[in-house]
């Protein structure tokens, strides 16, 4: 997708909670005073809560069945500490997804990089960013097309175990593969 | 203030000190969830004569305890016994300050409210020297009852300024990111935890509040659209602004110290590097560098020429810096494989950022005139490290017993103090400017 549609998306679903829609991109959301969910005390400015944005709709997009065996119904590629590269186990998987959106031109995909819970939350999410998108050469290389793959990154903000030893962070340490639609 | 009482261990040279809620003659109207210890490490401290004030009792809100309380709260003050002192003194000249200094006092702060016929609340104050016997300090204020707790604030900051020759930081604000179950709130306090309000919630993360340099309004990375963005939010009307959704993850946020521009990360071109946009997010992104590398954590020096920021460039993640117009970057930190988070003090002569030792990731002082290294905590998972705008306290996020927790220590290392919810996890602080 590129910058201008997105951009035109989000400002169109923003300005659904505004008066006037707006096509330009960027456009500021109007503004909106929100009622506070307890009193405010007098002796400070005024804060208001923020109203939430809201999510562009997606088109429907043909998706394999999660978990039904063999590679392809693997969704998940795990990582050691502070790196990026698929290992022996990862390959495969990619290979395999990577085929599925070479065969079926409507699939489209998100890699959802994510990292264990450890160090700075924004070098995190770069992290995850690059393990996702390494993820992504892997599947070009394989045959899928670039538009096909979006990456995106949590960081360490979404983890999957909550523990805080090693079991729980290998878990952690994965890009995750998610259907368009599914 | 909701606070949890500590055990208390008297070590030689450790002092746990609690305040407790129950001797403070307050009346809040929203209540915060922040509890507080402080230690103080071989600190000598100033011993001061706090007095109530006379008059206060007639007030919806008292304003000596919250003065106490604030000077307290810095491990500067030591307060000396004044419980018994009857009738409080309203006038200099009332003072026995052979009393106060029999009690090894060093200076007396007394004052004295009233009431006046339109309804606001005048208070006088005064900070008298207990062996020169002079006046330091003398003042009146005159506020609207509304504005006791600002008022009391302010009074701190000028004792402070007085004492210590820095500017107090007792009226301004903190930001902070709690995670309760499922949700995720982006919270604003007063800087001693009053005052709470949410000025975000979502079930999606938020993470990298940044205030703008004059207050108005706050920069963060918001995941609602399931996917990492800027947007800038002003504080006032909650109206906010999208100012970073490009391909790929949006986030970083950092203001130039005239509040115009912020550099953000942006991965649109495959990998995050660094970017510099207007405030509006109308302009296309500036890219400052090109690197196969992460760069990240963009920060501005207080004379807006440089930024540092966190790269991998070498192989494992250290702090450099680069002119704001972009080109060579040069080196800043060479001791250990993981340094992070870069944030300056306000006169950016010094760097607080986050060290990987072993298992333990902690918070690091670099002195950039010297080089010289200094340990700041002792904890084993910190995060995001920031100056109070007064340079003297570093606020950061730790984990204690598995919970999330705010910590701050002086920035020469002596006083820590530690804030937590009562429910849930905090992290990601971020002090507020001077106003």
């Amino acid at each position: 997708m590129n910058k201008i549609l997105l951009s035109v998306m989000v400002a169109a679903a923003l300005a659904a909670c505004s008066s006037t829609p707006k096509k330009e991109a960027a456009a500021p959301v109007t503004e909106t005073k929100v009622a506070e969910a307890a009193p405010a005390p007098a002796t400070a400015p005024k804060m208001p809560e923020a109203q939430p944005l809201s999510m562009p709709v997606e088109e429907p997009s043909p998706f394999p069945t999660k978990g039904k065996g063999g590679a392809l119904g693997e969704r998940s590629i795990y990582y050691a500490f502070d790196s990026y590269a698929v290992n022996d186990a990862g390959k495969p998987v990619a290979a395999a997804h990577a085929g599925f959106l070479a065969s079926h031109n409507k699939a489209k995909l998100t890699l959802q990089g994510n990292c264990d819970e450890r160090g700075s939350r924004e070098y995190n999410l770069a992290l995850g960013s690059r393990r996702a998108e390494s993820v992504k050469s892997l599947m070009t290389v394989s045959g899928a097309a670039a538009e096909q793959i979006e990456v995106v990154s949590f960081g360490k903000e979404k983890p999957m175990a909550a523990g805080h030893d090693e079991a729980a962070w290998s878990k952690n340490r994965r890009v995750d593969i998610v259907y368009q639609g599914e | 203030m909701f606070l949890i009482p500590v055990q208390h261990r008297s070590f030689l040279r450790h002092y746990v000190f609690v305040l407790i809620t129950g001797l403070m003659l307050l009346i809040s109207n929203a209540r915060a969830e922040l509890s507080l210890e402080i230690t103080t490490e071989g600190l000598k401290q100033i011993p001061l004569a706090m007095l109530p004030f006379a008059n206060e009792r007639d007030l919806t809100l008292g304003i000596s305890p919250i003065v106490i309380a604030d000077l307290q709260r810095t491990g500067l003050f030591r307060q000396v016994e004044v419980s018994g002192v009857n009738p409080l003194p309203t006038e200099t000249a009332q003072l026995k300050l052979a009393d106060w200094r029999a009690k090894q006092a060093t200076a007396v702060l007394m004052g004295s409210t009233s009431i006046e016929p339109d309804g606001k609340i005048k208070i006088r104050y005064m900070l008298v020297d207990a062996i020169t016997e002079q006046e330091k300090l003398v003042e009146v204020i005159s506020v609207a009852p509304t504005q006791l707790r600002g008022a009391a604030h302010r009074i701190a900051d000028a004792v402070y300024e007085k004492l210590t020759g820095e500017k107090g930081v007792f009226s301004t604000k903190i930001a902070y990111i709690v995670k309760d179950g499922p949700t995720f709130q982006l919270r604003v306090a007063d800087a001693d935890a009053y005052n709470e309000r949410t000025i975000l919630s979502s079930k999606e993360p938020i993470i990298s509040p940044k205030w703008s340099p004059d207050g108005t309004r706050m920069a963060y990375v918001t995941f609602e659209l399931k996917r990492p963005l800027v947007v800038v939010q002003n504080l006032s009307t909650g109206a906010r602004k999208v100012v970073a959704n490009f391909r790929g993850n949006n986030s970083a946020p950092a203001w130039s110290p005239d509040g115009k521009r912020l550099a953000v990360t942006l991965s649109r071109d495959g990998i995050a590097q660094i970017y510099t946009i207007d405030a509006e997010g109308l302009e296309q992104p500036r890219r400052l560098m090109s690197t196969r590398a992460i760069d990240t954590e963009a920060v501005f020096t207080p004379d807006g020429k440089n930024i540092l920021f966190t790269s991998d460039r070498g192989g494992a993640p250290q702090i450099y810096k680069v002119a704001v117009e972009g080109g060579n970057a040069q080196r800043l930190t060479f001791t250990g494989n993981y340094n992070v988070s870069p944030r300056l003090s306000p006169d950016g002569k010094k760097l607080v950022f986050i060290q990987q030792n072993g298992s333990a990731f902690r918070v690091m002082l670099q002195d950039l005139d010297t080089n010289q290294l200094q340990n700041m905590s002792d904890n084993a998972l910190d995060e995001s490290p920031s100056f109070s705008p007064n340079g003297r306290m570093i606020l950061y996020a730790s984990r204690v017993s598995g919970k999330g927790v705010l910590a701050l220590v002086s920035a020469d290392g002596r006083v820590r103090q530690k804030f937590s919810t009562q429910a849930g996890d905090v992290y990601e602080p971020a002090w507020g400017p001077l106003q």
